[in-house]
């Protein structure tokens, strides 16, 4: 298997412009712009099959393709490091390790898409990243990669630093732009899609970090390289984040397709102390939980949905069988309470009722028809609202009582936890 | 009042957008570095600047957690409870801190060196559990390990 993105990570320099030079790096900036029209970089990233790594998977070349070309003002790009889905550490690797190589993607998809300026939305927590970001982007300017005229080509492009300040929904496409238009990050409602509708009005595409660090890779090796690694529709390595009961948390560069299983037991350890699993989130928070006897499934959109979960962020979280399902709930169902930005009704009381009937499970309050009372809440968050934090805060509550059904009712008839060593909240 | 500096970086941060309020964010670190946290005057002054209404700011400040509206100790704790850190036992870092300094979680110690919250996921979940205070990422904590970071900030 072969390693393409976390390859030079914490090798000398690799963190710097000499090294990302030693290693290989913007050719690929260089072939496309000597020899490549901007619609035939969108092509080859058509062809590669490659989706989005922010958690929604979607195709970014079709993506790309929905940016009007003539225009007769400015478009934007936006490159999303918010990073804020729990779980999810794997946008910092890219910025902390080699910041270049997302730096040479978003170049070289600002001129497939005709842009000239671009923003990175980083997490206001990621200090020390930023800094490491601002100095990359120096080290760039001074290469002329980036500003008036890059390497002669006649194309112009500038990127900027916008930090943002604590607020998991400014990740969410619309609710981002809003953030950096100096607004509270509240999502718009859509349509009109940023495609055509996006930061000032003009036409903007915001993708993930990771998304435009395999960018460079595509150009130099070609479409069919990329769609020789993965499955079918889930082409290309990923980095996945391996968090909680292990015994080697962190994070693993592999294709998509990749077996949890192994990813659980051979690459990350196994579970700590000798234990057995009892549960895995395989995507992020806001995923559906998988118990360990469904763990036997490929990390890819189609299978992990055919299981009833999703890929999202590649984030997997891992708990053994001391865990507490209840208290898992509480825990996420405070999170998307905390984090809805309150501007539908539905999203702002549903996600604070989940969390109440949750506290109340867990503090030896609940009642038998509470669960079914979750479900409902749940179910009429989904799909019913501007942003997809609503559909965030049901799904993990809708997983949790679906395969922890016993545990739940056990909870409530008992009025206390059934797990004496469970992690504590 | 913000300094000449913050000042001259406000300007500098402007000519990246096309709007001013864009620079707002920025603004209101520049007075949280400073400050420490974000007052009614400061904010009546980063309005000022951006041509904006004293509301507008507070509206902005207020939405993002970041931003502290009320003074905190010289260094701020802010332990994650999310799902990865509290499975790694997250609270019991909470805990061992309200112990030590003798305060709870939102309160600042008598001294006013340190403030404690608690906070969501940090992106440092593999490294679980953690803490920032300041810039500065503090991860895999353990007890002894706690000690000898507030050991260094005294
Ligand atoms: C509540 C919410 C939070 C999100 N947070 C992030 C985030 O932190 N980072 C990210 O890249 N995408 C995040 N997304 C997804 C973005 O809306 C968007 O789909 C993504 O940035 C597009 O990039 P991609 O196509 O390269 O994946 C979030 C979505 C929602 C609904
Ligand atoms: S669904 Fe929730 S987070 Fe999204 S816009 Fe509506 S209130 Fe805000
Ligand atoms: S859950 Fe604590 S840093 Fe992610």
């Amino acid at each position: 298997m072969e390693l393409y993105l976390t390859k030079n990570f914490g090798k000398p320099n690799a963190i710097a412009m000499a090294g990302y030079l030693k290693h290989g790096g913007y050719r690929a900036l260089r072939k496309v712009l000597k020899k490549m029209e901007p619609k035939d970089v969108v092509e080859e990233v058509k062809d590669s099959g490659l989706r989005g790594r922010g958690g929604a998977g979607f195709p970014t070349g079709l993506k790309w393709s929905f940016m009007p070309q003539e225009t007769d003002g400015p478009k934007y790009i936006a490159c999303n490091a918010d990073e804020s889905e729990p779980g999810t550490f794997k946008d910092r690797e890219f910025l902390e390790k080699e910041p270049q190589m997302m730096i040479e993607g978003l170049i070289i998809s600002a001129y497939a898409m005709g842009v000239n300026t671009c923003y990175i939305y980083i997490r206001g927590e990621y200090a020390t990243q930023t800094k490491i970001l601002q100095q990359a982007l120096a080290e760039a300017y001074e290469k002329k990669f980036l500003g008036r005229n890059i390497l002669g080509s006649g194309f112009d492009c500038d990127i900027y630093v916008h930090r943002g300040a604590g607020a998991y929904i400014c990740g969410e496409e619309t609710g981002l732009m809003e953030s950096i238009e100096g607004k509270k990050g509240q999502p718009r409602k859509k349509p009109p899609f940023p495609a055509n509708f996006g930061l000032w009005g003009r036409p903007t595409t915001v993708n993930n970090v990771e998304t435009f660090a395999q960018v460079p890779h595509i150009i130099n090796k070609g479409a069919s390289w990329f769609r020789g690694i993965g499955t079918e529709k889930s082409t290309g390595n990923t980095i996945f984040g391996v968090s909680g009961h292990v015994n080697k948390p962190g994070a693993y560069e592999l294709p998509l397709g990749y077996g949890l299983k192994d990813l659980i037991y051979k690459d990350a350890g196994g579970i700590r102390n000798g234990r057995e699993l009892k549960a895995v989130i395989p995507g992020g928070s806001s995923v559906k939980v998988l118990p360990a006897d469904r763990i036997d499934v490929p990390l890819d959109h189609d299978s992990l949905t055919n299981a009833g979960s999703s890929l999202g962020t590649g984030a997997v979280i891992v708990m053994d069988d001391t865990t507490c399902m209840v208290r898992v709930g509480v825990v996420l169902a405070h999170f998307y309470r905390h984090e809805s930005c309150g501007q539908c009704t539905n999203c702002r009381e549903g996600s604070a009722w989940l969390h109440q009937l949750m506290v109340g499970i867990e503090n030896g309050q609940g009642k038998i028809e509470d669960l079914d009372l979750l479900m409902d809440v749940a179910d009429s968050l989904e799909g019913s609202s501007i942003c997809a934090l609503a559909d965030a805060a049901a799904w993990p509550v809708q997983g949790l009582v679906t395969h922890f059904r016993d545990e739940f009712e056990e909870h409530i008839k008992t009025g206390k936890c059934t797990s004496p060593d469970s992690f504590r909240i | 009042m913000l300094s000449e500096n913050a000042k001259k970086e406000i300007e500098r941060e402007m000519a990246k957008y096309p709007e001013k309020r864009a620079v707002i964010l920025a603004a209101l670190h520049l007075v949280q570095k400073e400050e420490g946290w974000i007052s009614q005057d400061a904010m009546e002054e980063v309005a000022s600047l951006l041509d904006l209404t004293p509301i507008e700011v507070r509206e902005v400040t207020s939405f993002y957690t970041m931003f502290n509206m009320r003074p905190v100790g010289n260094h701020h704790l802010q332990v994650c409870t999310n799902l990865s850190c509290a499975l790694m036992n997250g609270r019991g870092v909470v805990e061992y801190i309200q112990r030590k300094l003798g305060i709870e979680v939102g309160e600042t110690t008598g001294d006013e060196r340190f403030t404690l919250s608690t906070v969501e996921c940090l992106g440092s979940c593999g490294t679980a559990p953690m803490m920032q205070i300041g810039d500065d990422y503090h991860e895999n904590l353990s007890e002894p390990k706690i000690d000898s970071i507030l050991e260094t900030l005294k």
